[in-house]
């Protein structure tokens, strides 16, 4: 972890052991985000990402016609039909409608596991880290194991063992994800654990809770949260596959996935149309992906 | 295998690295490391069975069943012994290659798990070297000509591999050449939905557009390690020394290979491991009978055997495809066994 090398002194120590050269430079996080503003492909990508949380929270409250309403006149209209911009689905909804509206179950089935597993997984991945010894041997191995299945099939194979819906195919997500956030959490702690600012608060009495606090926090949740981000793009991939599937959300809900998965069948009457909510899906993880690019280059400091 | 020393810049660790003790004891450390993850592997996928809800008999049950029947046939699954017991079974049979019978076909799990891997393996093996050539083309034409507008061609392209839904670039792929031009079929694996694989036309036409959406992933990931791995290569001093001592472009290039093979090797062969785990998706979207099929029909089917047998063979090809790429990349570069 590179951002290590040089830690954000300004935030994680007080300013008596600044060394006289840094004080007169900008803080960490301010350099960070002036690095991060001067790279125009990755304000690109920041903004689209806005605009499409935008969109998931408004998204379903403005849309143009009822996602919902189904007409079996108006089934599969090509792109550009009279009041249906986008066209119409397999059961003559609204193209455009059930696009915005999907926005909100896409997003927050995409998001939501990685900041459960961004929670819960820096949290073991700390104390693992810190601790050392046998806890971390424990815990490491235990992740090792689950480290020791591809992503997509561990996904797969806890939904479909605890069946379909919302909630399953988020604990299943999580699940996954967890122990790609401990191993990071894990490799930066210790790394934070060997510094000598850590042994000198050791050293004047602090206790290992407020060491963790002052010290390591602050010097451990960038990097992490810049691999949670990196995250975010392949969950957004998973989330919408298993619906995809017939594993996530249930028609019939709005949602990129479920929406490619039932507009399948139409590929020759409606190619363009049965490929738009996959584009969707496209677009917000390629997002996610260049703006965690531009965070990780933004908060390496060495370049 | 000589440690090769450049007069000009020193790169190599003076000592010698690869004295046969030091390989052998890492060797033996890495594949003895390697046995409690595939038993914890093998505990994972028992569990899945009985974190399941509901009773795992439901599927091959008749709504009327009698106690005396549903005895029998918990007796004759093995769900009316311990856990430990059950474990302990089911592993023992799991390593004499019974993994039990299928509850929806009747058939033995390990047949119907051999031929899907073989028909997967197939398909992510093509993609595979597909991914790692395009990948490797890309990442060094980005890596070589640095902050050049090819370097932001070849790092968009990887991009795009790594961010595209492939599931979706699938059905883009098939409503372009199947449905629109008609060039290729758009399902199965061979003419007529044979099962049979033959090297020829008419067979390879089916694998076409599967293979081509299963590399996109490893393209990415291989042209991103190699834009790197190049990068960090052309920095070291022996480059500017090969460069002194007037060699062409080729030989330069040559001693470029060398150094980045081996990652990039290992990279490619964990991108195959994730491509046999992970083609449920792209198989679903061309009906490729392999075991993304298989996966499949076992979890809509609830035929939980069929799902334990198959996610452990798939996992434990990933574990020891994993030991395999680490023993190569070590016998490649010896440095890796002093760590």
């Amino acid at each position: 972890m590179s951002t290590l090398n040089a830690p954000p002194v300004s935030r994680a120590l007080p300013s008596a052991e600044m060394p006289a050269a840094q004080e007169r430079s900008r803080g960490y996080w301010t350099s960070a985000l002036l690095r991060f503003r001067r790279d125009p492909v990755a304000m690109g990508a920041a903004v689209m990402v806005l605009l499409l949380i935008m969109l998931a929270i408004v998204g379903p409250w403005i849309t143009p016609a009822d996602p919902y309403a189904a007409s079996m006149l108006k089934r599969l209209k090509p792109i550009g039909t009279e009041g249906f911009p986008l066209g119409t689905d397999e059961l003559g909804r609204d193209m455009l409608s059930r696009l915005m509206a999907g926005a909100r179950l896409s997003l927050f089935i995409g998001i939501t596991p990685v900041v459960l597993a961004f929670l819960t997984g820096s949290v073991i991945g700390i104390l693992a880290g810190y601790a050392g010894g046998m806890t971390n041997t424990a815990i490491m191995r235990t992740v090792d194991v689950f480290y020791a299945f591809p992503s997509v099939l561990l996904a797969i194979a806890l939904s479909g063992v605890l069946g379909a819906g919302l909630v399953n195919s988020l604990t299943s997500l999580t699940i996954v994800f967890i122990p790609q956030i401990v191993r990071v959490a894990e490799s930066v702690t210790t790394q934070v654990r060997t510094r000598d600012y850590v042994e000198a608060a050791r050293a004047s009495g602090a206790s290992p809770f407020t060491i963790v606090r002052v010290h390591v926090l602050g010097n451990v949740l960038g990097p992490i949260f810049v691999y949670a981000t990196s995250l975010i793009a392949v969950s957004m991939i998973l989330a919408s596959g298993l619906s995809f599937l017939g594993l996530g959300v249930k028609p019939p809900e709005p949602e990129w996935g479920l929406m490619l998965n039932t507009l399948r069948t139409a590929i020759y009457v409606q190619p363009w149309v049965a490929a738009l909510p996959g584009l969707m899906i496209f677009i917000t993880s390629i997002s996610f992906n260049i703006l965690s690019d531009g965070l990780r280059s933004a908060m390496d400091n060495k370049s | 295998m000589g440690v090769r020393r450049s007069r000009m810049g020193v790169s190599y660790p003076s000592q010698h690295p690869c004295q046969p003790t030091t390989m052998l004891a890492y060797l033996l450390r890495r594949i003895a490391y390697a046995l409690p993850i595939m038993l914890g592997v093998a505990l994972v996928c028992f569990l899945l069975v009985h974190i399941a809800p509901g009773d795992p008999l439901v599927s091959v049950l008749p709504a009327d069943a009698s106690v005396e029947l549903q005895a029998q046939l918990r007796e004759l699954y093995g769900f009316n012994r311990s856990l430990p017991e059950q474990f302990v079974m089911w592993v023992w049979r799991a390593m004499h290659g019974d993994l039990g019978m299928s509850i929806a076909s009747n058939r033995p799990v390990a047949t119907e798990v051999m031929v899907a891997v073989s028909n997967t393996l197939r398909l992510a093996v093509v993609a595979t070297a597909l991914g790692f050539l395009l990948g490797c083309l890309f990442g060094f034409v980005a890596g070589y000509f640095r902050h050049s507008w090819l370097d932001r061609l070849a790092s968009m392209l990887s991009v795009l591999g790594v961010s595209v839904p492939h599931y979706w670039l699938g059905m883009v792929l098939v409503i372009i050449f199947s449905s629109q031009l008609m060039w290729l079929p758009a399902t199965g694996a061979g003419p007529g939905g044979s099962d049979e694989w033959a090297w020829n036309w008419a067979h390879l036409q089916h694998l076409v557009l599967p293979a081509i959406t299963m590399s996109v992933i490893p393209m990415g990931i291989v042209a991103r390690t190699v834009r790197a791995l190049v990068s960090d290569i052309l920095d070291q001093e022996f480059i500017v020394g090969l460069r002194a001592k007037g060699l062409t472009h080729l030989d330069i290039f040559r001693h470029m290979v060398k150094n980045a093979a081996p990652t990039a090797l290992a990279v490619m062969g964990l991108q195959l491991g994730y491509l046999l785990g992970g083609s449920i998706l792209i198989e679903t979207v061309f009906s490729w009978p392999g075991t993304g099929f298989l996966l499949n029909s076992a979890i809509f089917q609830r035929d939980l055997p069929l799902l334990q047998g198959t996610i452990l063979v798939l996992a434990l090809f990933f574990v020891l495809l994993n030991l395999l790429v680490d023993v190569l990349q070590t016998l490649l570069d010896p440095r890796i066994a002093r760590a």
